[in-house]
């Protein structure tokens, strides 16, 4: 059975891969890849949402630290089987990071090419979580704040809500 | 063995006039209908001969020749003119352009086999249907005397139930089912799936745009066939 994955996930990093190194063959400049990728991924997101709440039978989340705990917990783990360790922000109050220890998208990459030194080489997944927010009422702003392949420490995703929670009134969801 | 696999179908046949689905509606997050299934109308219809003058009197209503007055045997009042000699009434003409009223005032034209029956909705009121069930359910949720309450789920007739089911994206599954027939939540759950399988995943599909995708139909009428099969006690799995 994890074989059978392991042949499909293949598969699926490698046309990642294509996917960024034709982008990269189309666009000069990396903030042009960087946008398209997340623009691809939001149209993903918009779109995989519905899967994941069908399938996953999560409940409303009541609040953005909720939120962000699913989206690390279930959603990476059922699309791309690993669990990022969540963390927020001590400064600001809706920003929450999600630290990437294993990314199978990455799994082949070495290092960024010559050249495309701010390439976010997996920002699809920015826009992946931009747009299932998006669907569920909640809009945020999604970036890597570190990442491996531009030389930091850790790779780590981060998500800014924009609406501060307003307690009480509203339930959020996702 | 074979026994008793027909016991069980003439239980069925016996019985599945009363479990059955009506039909299914899918709302998008703005009120509009994207999706209609008519399965199952319990129409109550009556074919008879008729010589002239006709008994029954007839008008124009709503674009549909309705029964006025004169209801008799299961001839009822405001039953539609479904189809003349075996050919199907739509409005107020036949399906091969004569006016209905105008034909049926003809006594050279008779005697003629007029069908009656319980006119079905048009698209249109369907779709006005559809809209004013999405507002309603958002009153439902106003009324509520608890903050965060959830639109209507259920509406109730002694004729049949309504189920709705609103994703946490805002999209509605609705299903008219009969009263007696269980399990409908988790059909409710199974539609969501087939949803997002067959009509999100397909990539020339809009989101919000009416669903046309063949595969959403098949599947979708594969699962009320399993839901309804269960019966009054609910799907095995």
């Amino acid at each position: 059975m994890s074989k059978r994955l392991g042949r499909s996930r293949e598969l699926f990093v490698l046309t990642y891969g294509a996917l960024v190194a034709q982008l990269c063959k189309d666009y000069e400049k990396d903030e042009d890849v960087n946008k398209h990728l997340d623009r691809m991924g939001y149209d993903i997101g918009i779109r995989l949402v519905e899967d994941f709440l069908a399938r996953s039978a999560v409940r409303k989340c009541r609040s953005y630290s909720e939120t962000v705990d699913v989206i690390a917990q279930v959603a990476f783990k059922m699309y791309l089987g690993v669990t990022p360790s969540v963390s927020c922000s001590n400064t600001t109050e809706n920003e929450f990071f999600l630290m990437l220890d294993k990314n199978p998208l990455v799994d082949f990459v070495e290092e960024l090419p010559a050249g495309r030194c701010s390439l976010c080489y997996c920002n699809l997944l920015c826009g992946v979580i931009r747009g299932a927010l998006e669907m569920v009422h909640l809009a945020a702003e999604v970036t890597f704040v570190q990442d491996r392949l531009k030389g930091d420490d850790v790779t780590e995703i981060g998500i800014t809500f924009s609406k501060k929670l307003e307690d009480k009134k509203h339930k959020r969801q996702k | 063995m074979p026994l008793v696999e027909l016991h069980l179908l003439k239980c069925s046949e016996v019985t599945g006039a009363d479990m059955a689905i009506f039909s299914v509606y899918v709302v998008n997050k703005a009120g509009g209908l994207i999706y209609q299934l008519d399965h199952y109308a319990p129409r109550s219809e009556t074919e008879k001969t008729f010589s002239f003058p006709l008994d029954l009197v007839l008008k124009l209503h709503d674009e549909r020749v309705v029964v006025a007055f004169g209801q008799r045997d299961s001839i009822r009042v405001g039953h539609a003119v479904l189809s003349i000699n075996g050919i199907d009434v739509n409005g107020k003409y036949t399906a091969d352009g004569k006016e209905v009223l105008e034909y049926l005032g003809n006594p050279t034209n008779y005697p003629v086999s007029i069908r009656f029956g319980r006119p079905r909705l048009s698209s249109n009121e369907k779709l006005m249907l559809a809209s004013m069930f999405h507002s309603l359910f958002a009153i439902g949720s106003q009324l509520s005397p608890e903050l965060g309450s959830s639109g209507i789920e259920m509406l109730e007739t002694d004729t049949f139930k309504l189920h709705c089911f609103q994703t946490l994206t805002g999209i509605k599954f609705v299903v008219l089912a009969d009263p007696r027939q269980a399990g409908i939540e988790s059909l409710l759950r199974k539609i969501y799936e087939i949803y997002s399988d067959f009509a999100l995943k397909n990539p020339f599909y809009s989101l919000e745009m009416p669903i046309r995708c063949e595969l959403f139909d098949q599947n979708l009428k594969l699962a009320l066939e399993v839901a309804e099969k269960a019966g009054p006690f609910g799907p095995g799995s």
